[in-house]
């Protein structure tokens, strides 16, 4: 099966701004040193690692919210590393990404329906009322939710919006950036199932990105362990549990608690 | 006797519906108890009842939080508010928010030994720099004239259980200490309080969501569904075989990555509503008395 | 969810209603001034100089608020000064929104070489000391409506900016944001649809404000003499007049003062109780 994405020695480095001096540009931070792989179509890649492993600013590099300072990112065999936002704006409909907060990533002022509808719009879609109805029906909302604001709704009905919102646009491939991490473990339960489904119906490409290895052995096919800016382990879920390779990832599945009291935690 | 006992608290909300029903729970002296529940299930306002910040829009309807043989809620405020403060003290949730950002680091833990203690100055940073090294901070002194944004999420939260520990408390509660942590940080982080509660033999409060880290932490659990407590066992008993429908259902639902075949069940509708229908009951039960 | 909000929204509600009351009531009294006013605001009458209230001895019937010391009705000529008062705030407050807040927008949000001008701007232009800015400028344009207006716009379109730029910047990190720049939309749009609206109910306070403080200017402007050239009442008039002349007539003074603070108070409340309309959230 082709590579949906083909990423070659990805580097990234941001402005340090806590040292700017007064006159001159800040030193350059650099968050993404040096990162090759590939996601394979329709598999669900997790993206693993510690805060500062830099795994948030990797999946926002491969949907272009930021852009790379060195190396290559290839997207259905285009070269998107360094493409400016025009020519992006048609490309940007394939590759879509749901975040985390699930408090700030719906616009508080714009109810359901809107957000949803605003990318449909934007991308010239026909039918967007139908779409809209059709992409909540999907995550398991009413459709009377979109005349709801973000605030009348729970945590976890408001990840399933930012779901809606991105399969609405029938994207080859979703972000999904740590969504599950600030849930009830009931909740977190459904929104996992529901991605697990919609992954199966809809042939997604999935990246999951996740400090949680629990909930990335239950959900994806191959795993990616991030540490400071680099991959130290690349490879199938199962091997990857079986025989970790990496110190790292030795010391992240140790570190978990399992609910088992006789588990051996030292 | 236990050193704290609540005795069927309720609370509300000022012109709104209950928040904690009769709520009956018991802490010895240097046990760990787990209060565990989804968000909004009460457990957090249970440790800010007994500590006394219960926010200003709830009120305590009925109950009796005593604490070390006397009932803190028949007490004049400032009464009160002396004992909480002599024997009891809060590892809050985010250590980013719960230090003063524009204060160094030295002041903020000992002024409350030296403010509500009374304690001279040169003792209090004594004892500051000794907390310090306790909770394993390399270079004690460089950190006490350190600003928060300074240091990273970990050791902020090793300053705060320092913090916490400082005044010899009988009783810590501890809200979700480790929630906003990395899983390599957070088994530190653990080991540390249940180390520090050991040579301390202080009692422990320690609301979480997370079932597996009460299985490293607590000895005695209460799970808690809006506000009603509808399981209080042991920890061993608990993982064992939960003893209510709901708590089985809490288990279903955690992901055990040693489990390859795990499917991850959301709690059941069923028992849900059978949940729920328990709490209609206590309600219509409270209501006649 | 755990809050205040019920009582947030009670007390809202009665400041509103109160604020837009007495507002709406000095829209209608400058208006119809020529129409209700009593009496001629301009005629003087040495004869019936200093008369007292309608409800203390010694009131002439027609006079209700009294007279000052040319024989003036305090009641007509508070009405008409209501004119002016009116129209700075409303034309000097708008001006001062669009400049102020669409340069701190554009500032906050779009960021690099904008922001850095825009702020650098902002930085010189609070250099300068304001209120002797204002009087120089009136110094050298001659007084008048447009000065005053032009004088407070000055002064404080900063503030504005300032204020705005903040807001902006805060909720351009927000992840929605990034959630409309991942569903293609240019920065013009995101600023104009994802960004403006959560920082409106900032902009609707500080206009509101920004209001009353035209209205505390011109009347400080007229205090002393440097306002509008001719003899049409001011508030800040009035009561630089009624200073002098406190003792023997304490009306000629106090009701201008008065009008002046509820007017003041009005807009300020009228601002929190309109924020908190425009808030979803709250709603």
């Amino acid at each position: 099966m082709a590579d949906l994405y083909e990423v070659t020695d990805l580097r990234l480095s941001l402005a340090d701004m806590t040292r700017k001096p007064l006159f001159g540009a800040a030193p350059r931070l650099e968050i993404l040193k040096g990162m090759s792989f590939t996601i394979p179509q329709g598999a669900v890649m997790g993206i693993v690692g510690g805060s500062g492993s830099g795994k948030s600013t990797l999946g926002r590099a491969l949907v272009r919210l930021l852009e790379p300072s060195g190396g290559s990112v290839r997207f259905d065999g285009v070269d998107i590393t360094h493409l400016d936002e025009a020519a992006l704006r048609p490309l940007r409909r394939r590759f879509q990404m749901i975040f985390q907060d699930p408090m700030s990533s719906l616009n508080p002022r714009h109810r359901v329906g809107t957000l949803i509808a605003e990318p449909l719009k934007l991308h010239g879609f026909d039918d967007v009322s139908g779409r809209v109805a059709r992409a909540l029906d999907h995550v398991g909302l009413p459709a009377g939710f979109a005349a709801r604001y973000p605030h009348e709704l729970s945590g976890g009905q408001r990840q399933r919006v930012g779901i809606a919102r991105a399969i609405a646009l029938e994207p080859a491939f979703i972000l999904a950036d740590e969504i599950v991490s600030g849930l009830d473990v009931s909740s977190q339960a459904q929104v996992l199932n529901l991605l697990e489904g919609l992954v199966r119906e809809l042939g997604l490409t999935l990246a999951f990105i996740s400090h949680d290895l629990s909930v990335i052995r239950r959900l994806c096919s191959r795993v990616m362990v991030l540490h400071h800016g680099v991959i130290v382990e690349d490879r199938t879920t199962a091997d990857l549990f079986d025989s970790p390779q990496a110190a790292y990832t030795r010391e992240l599945l140790d570190a978990i608690p399992l609910p088992d009291p006789d588990q051996v935690w030292a | 006797m236990s050193y704290l006992e609540i005795d069927r608290l309720s609370v509300r909300l000022k012109g709104g519906g209950p928040l904690l029903r009769r709520v009956s729970l018991q802490v010895a002296a240097g046990e760990v108890r787990g209060l565990v529940g989804e968000s909004g299930a009460g457990k957090s306002m249970i440790g800010k009842a007994v500590l006394g910040i219960l926010p200003r829009s709830t009120e305590i309807t009925a109950g009796r939080i005593v604490l070390d043989g006397v009932d803190l809620l028949t007490l004049p405020p400032a009464e009160r508010r002396r004992r909480i403060g002599a024997s009891c003290a809060l590892i809050p949730q985010d250590p980013l928010t719960a230090l003063n950002p524009s204060r160094r680091i030295g002041p903020q833990i000992t002024d409350r030994l030296v403010d509500i203690l009374g304690w001279p100055r040169a003792k209090a940073e004594a004892r500051a720099q000794e907390l310090l090294a306790e909770v394993h901070i390399p270079d004690p002194e460089r950190v006490m004239r350190s600003y928060p944004h300074e240091l990273s999420g970990g050791m902020r939260q090793r300053i705060l259980i320092a913090s916490a520990f400082a005044a010899e408390p009988k009783l810590i509660v501890a809200d979700e200490p480790t929630t906003a942590l990395d899983v390599t940080v957070q088994k530190q982080i653990l080991k540390l309080i249940k180390e520090m509660q050991e040579r301390h033999g202080t009692a422990l409060l320690f609301v979480t969501h997370d079932l597996g880290v009460v299985s490293k932490v607590c000895q005695s659990l209460s799970v808690l569904y809006a506000g009603l407590v509808v399981e209080d066992c042991a920890v061993r008993d608990f993982f064992r075989a939960p003893g209510h429908a709901y708590s089985a259902a809490l288990l279903a639902a955690t992901p055990k990555y040693t489990d390859a075949e795990a499917s991850l069940t959301p709690v059941p509708e069923a028992v849900i509503a059978a949940v729920r229908a328990e709490v209609a009951d206590a309600d219509r039960r409270a209501q006649h008395g | 969810m755990l809050d205040g909000r019920g009582s947030v929204k009670r007390r809202a509600g009665a400041r509103l209603w109160l604020s837009a009351g007495w507002l709406s009531l000095l829209v209608l009294a400058a208006v119809l001034a020529p129409w209700i006013a009593p009496k001629d605001p301009l005629a003087q009458d040495l004869f019936l100089g200093r008369l007292p209230p309608f409800w203390v001895a010694g009131a002439e019937p027609g006079y209700y608020l009294g007279t000052d010391s040319l024989g003036r009705d305090v009641l007509s000529r508070i009405l008409y000064g209501a004119r002016l008062a009116l129209i700075v705030a409303l034309v000097a407050g708008s001006v001062t929104c669009l400049l102020g807040a669409g340069l701190g927008l554009m500032a906050g949000y779009l960021r690099g070489w904008v922001d850095v001008l825009i702020s650098r701007f902002i930085d010189i232009w609070m250099a300068f000391p304001p209120v002797l800015f204002s009087i120089l400028l009136i110094a050298v344009i001659g007084p008048g409506l447009g000065s005053i207006i032009l004088a407070i716009v000055i002064i404080d379109w900063t503030r504005f900016a300032r204020v705005v730029r903040a807001e902006a910047m805060a909720q351009g990190a927000m992840d929605y944001v990034a959630s409309a720049r991942v569903a293609g939309r240019g920065r013009l749009g995101i600023m104009l649809r994802e960004i403006l609206p959560n920082v409106l109910p900032t902009i609707v306070v500080l206009l509101t404000l920004e209001m009353g403080i035209a209205v505390i200017v011109e009347a400080i402007l007229s205090f002393v003499n440097l306002s509008i050239s001719t003899d049409d009442p001011t508030w800040g008039g009035m009561i630089a007049e009624g200073r002098a002349a406190v003792h023997q007539a304490w009306w000629v003074l106090v009701f201008p003062l008065i009008t002046l603070f509820l007017t003041v108070l009005s807009f300020s409340q009228l601002g929190e109780g309109l924020k908190d309309r425009f808030d979803p959230v709250l709603r």
